[in-house]
């Protein structure tokens, strides 16, 4: 589904990712983890169309087409979903006029006629319900004030509205407490299918006790420098990067 | 001849239209007198510094309109906020037209200006407020003044609330080359009584107009006035809007000034607080692109103590548009425990635009709340990351972007039409649908 080739990306002449390789096929989860400064977020930005940073090599293609000049809006049309792990406040925006525009935007593009309202209410309430979000939240500006755990909430909601063939989960466990962790875990974890695909971005164990992943890759200094299966991550944790890094030296 | 001659050697050919024997008469002779004297503001005048009438002044405008250009109501309803019932006192080329207005007697007063200044039964209160708030120095005002026959003239007595708002709205319809129109507004509203007014002047052709327009308002102990300036004409269209409110303790008053094109508008917008426990709010929203200009004046004097004002204006600026904030807040001695606040946030959104903006302070108390900010900044693209990320084109996300930033302007439009109105003015000026009903 989504097959990342040799991938070389930099920022003001920064390189910071130097060759990534990840094929994610439908219906696995993909853990990527690594210490800071790595090149995760990079990663996920890249996959996510961000034009701040420059794709000097390699390829992102989704279902076979390269996304290179292919702008964001289109790649979220396309069924590429980031769930930020900074959500951006934007006061004056409600968050159900927001999902409205972008479900009609994607609509638009498709070539359909905008979601009839009565169906749109419809879809938010069930979605609400699912990440276990309060309907007067929906009518609070974007982001604006919600607490860290709220705006990890909200993304798996627009994650939920959208749909998204690959959904990339950038450090969507950090702010949270265990039991907002679970009710986001539950969400993505309803929401997966055999149709899709789910690369969770993390430093901890934690979340993968909940969103299981089938393959475990470990980020350091722009590349993939060890993949495995889920007993990868409890590797990490207990023996911590150090002795992954040094390998990458070698 | 220059605009200036011109006007001045008309002021005869007034005058022989107007009864002189009325005491407004004097009135007039000193304002022309002052105008005379001190002629149209220049560049060197730190006020007009980003400012200039130069180009208007050669245009050959013309002073006295023609008596009757009719407009029919077909045509021009989508000025108006159709949606809801309004009281209407509309103007085509500076004369009043009765077809199109709805005025009242019903408990309020909701009529003329020219009726106000010649019938007997209105003397008294001319008497008491006409020319009472507005400069007698400032020579755009005193031109005014000197011409001032016509416009709109509201008298809310106390307790009362007319059942509807009031639009005024002044029509040009380019029959003229070239006109010049100063109308002049008196609104007074008494002891806890209350007014929402909504004003706009609005060109139909693409002829030059200039429009020097004077209102004075008075609202009373615990009065409540709502003003709203719609400013949304073509191109050649300029507009010098002087204001002035004189408020009294306990009141509120609220002019919203909602600027999205002209060729240049000017807005003096100057309240007085003579009293105490009052709230003064001047809020903006400014819209521009090609080469429009627009510059907002607001002055808010203190004059006793325990009172707020509050100023928010936005502005968005593309093109080559150029825009001016000048806020000038006094703070008398007296005036202690002042609340006074003020904002005004730019976005540029072309290399090619321009903002000068400038608060200016005079606090002489020593026990009061003052802040002012003054940001110029440019759409945050992390933001609009976040936007296209989820589907959002990036003009779409623009839009929305600048929407949002200029909305909590629009959080205190209490006429809920109004609001969508300006929504809508906002979406038309950013081009674009938004997804969803504002």
């Amino acid at each position: 589904m989504l097959i990342i080739k040799d991938l070389h990306a930099q920022v003001e002449d920064k390189e910071i990712l130097k060759g990534i390789n990840l094929e994610v096929k439908a219906g696995e989860v993909h853990a990527i983890m690594g210490p800071n400064g790595s090149g995760k977020s990079t990663l996920a930005s890249v996959i996510a169309g961000k034009e701040e940073f420059e794709v000097t090599k390699g390829s992102v293609s989704l279902e076979g087409e390269d996304l290179e000049e292919v702008s964001p809006e289109e790649r979220a049309h396309k069924g590429v979903f980031l769930s930020f792990q900074y959500p951006v406040e934007i006061p004056g925006v409600s968050v159900t006029n927001f999902m409205k525009t972008a479900i009609n935007e994607s609509r638009k593009a498709k070539g359909l006629e905008d979601m009839p309202a009565k169906d749109m209410l419809k879809l938010i309430r069930e979605k609400a319900e699912l990440l276990e979000i309060d309907r007067k939240f929906l009518s609070r500006s974007l982001n604006q004030g919600f607490s860290g755990g709220e705006k990890k909430r909200n993304e798996i909601f627009q994650m939920a509205m959208l749909e998204p063939k690959v959904a990339i989960l950038d450090e969507t466990d950090s702010g949270l407490d265990i039991d907002a962790l679970r009710i986001v875990a539950n969400g993505v974890n309803k929401l997966k299918s055999k149709d899709n695909a789910v690369i969770v971005i993390t430093h901890y164990q934690r979340l993968l006790d909940y969103i299981v992943p089938d393959f475990v890759h470990v980020i350091h200094n722009g590349k993939i420098v060890k993949s495995g299966t889920k007993e990868l991550a409890l590797e990490l944790e207990a023996k911590g990067y150090d002795w992954l890094k040094n390998e990458a030296v070698v | 001849m220059d605009l200036k001659d011109k006007l001045i050697s008309s002021f005869m050919a007034f005058e022989n239209n107007v009864d002189v024997e009325h005491p407004v008469h004097d009135v007039r002779t000193e304002a022309i007198k002052n105008f005379e004297h001190k002629g149209f503001p220049s560049k060197k005048e730190e006020a007009w510094k980003y400012t200039s009438l130069n180009s208007l002044q050669k245009i050959d405008f013309s002073i006295f309109p023609k008596q009757d250009n009719a407009i029919e109501y077909k045509d021009v309803k989508k000025y108006f906020i159709h949606e809801i019932d309004t009281y209407k006192i509309v103007f085509i080329d500076g004369v009043y037209s009765s077809h199109l207005s709805e005025t009242t007697h019903d408990g309020v007063d909701i009529c003329l200006m020219s009726s106000a200044l010649t019938k007997p039964m209105y003397k008294q209160i001319v008497d008491v407020y006409f020319n009472k708030v507005a400069s007698k120095d400032e020579s755009l005002t005193t031109l005014n003044t000197a011409f001032s026959r016509e416009g709109a003239y509201i008298y809310i007595p106390k307790n009362k609330m007319p059942k509807k708002p009031v639009e005024i709205l002044h029509f040009a319809t380019g029959n003229e080359a070239s006109i010049m129109l100063q109308p002049r507004n008196l609104i007074i509203v008494e002891e806890n009584a209350e007014v929402q007014i909504i004003e706009r002047h609005q060109s139909l052709t693409s002829n030059d107009v200039l429009t020097n327009a004077v209102t004075e308002i008075f609202a009373a102990e615990s009065a409540i006035v709502d003003y709203y300036k719609i400013q949304n004409d073509t191109a050649n269209a300029s507009l010098i809007d002087n204001t002035y409110v004189d408020q009294k303790s306990k009141s509120h008053v609220k002019v919203h000034t909602f600027s999205f094109g002209g060729k240049l508008t000017r807005n003096n917008l100057n309240f007085f607080q003579n009293g105490e426990y009052m709230d003064s709010t001047m809020k903006g929203v400014t819209i521009l692109g090609e080469k429009q200009h627009v510059d907002h004046h607001t002055l808010v004097h203190h004059i006793e103590p325990n009172c707020e004002s509050h100023q928010d204006y936005k502005g968005i600026y593309g093109d080559s548009s150029t825009g001016v904030f000048n806020g000038k807040i006094i703070v008398d001695k007296i005036a202690q425990k002042t609340n006074a606040f003020q904002k005004n946030n730019n976005i540029l959104i072309s290399d090619k635009a321009t903002i000068n903006t400038k608060p200016q302070l005079e606090i002489f108390a020593d026990d009061v709340k003052c802040s002012h900010g003054c940001t110029i900044g440019q759409l945050d693209e992390d933001a609009l990351f976040y936007m296209q990320s989820r589907g959002i084109p990036k003009k779409e996300a623009r839009a929305l972007l600048m929407y949002a930033f200029a909305n909590n302007v629009l959080e205190s439009v209490r006429i809920p039409e109004l609001k969508t109105r300006i929504n809508k003015l906002i979406a038309n000026k950013l081009g674009v649908n938004l997804g969803f009903d504002l």
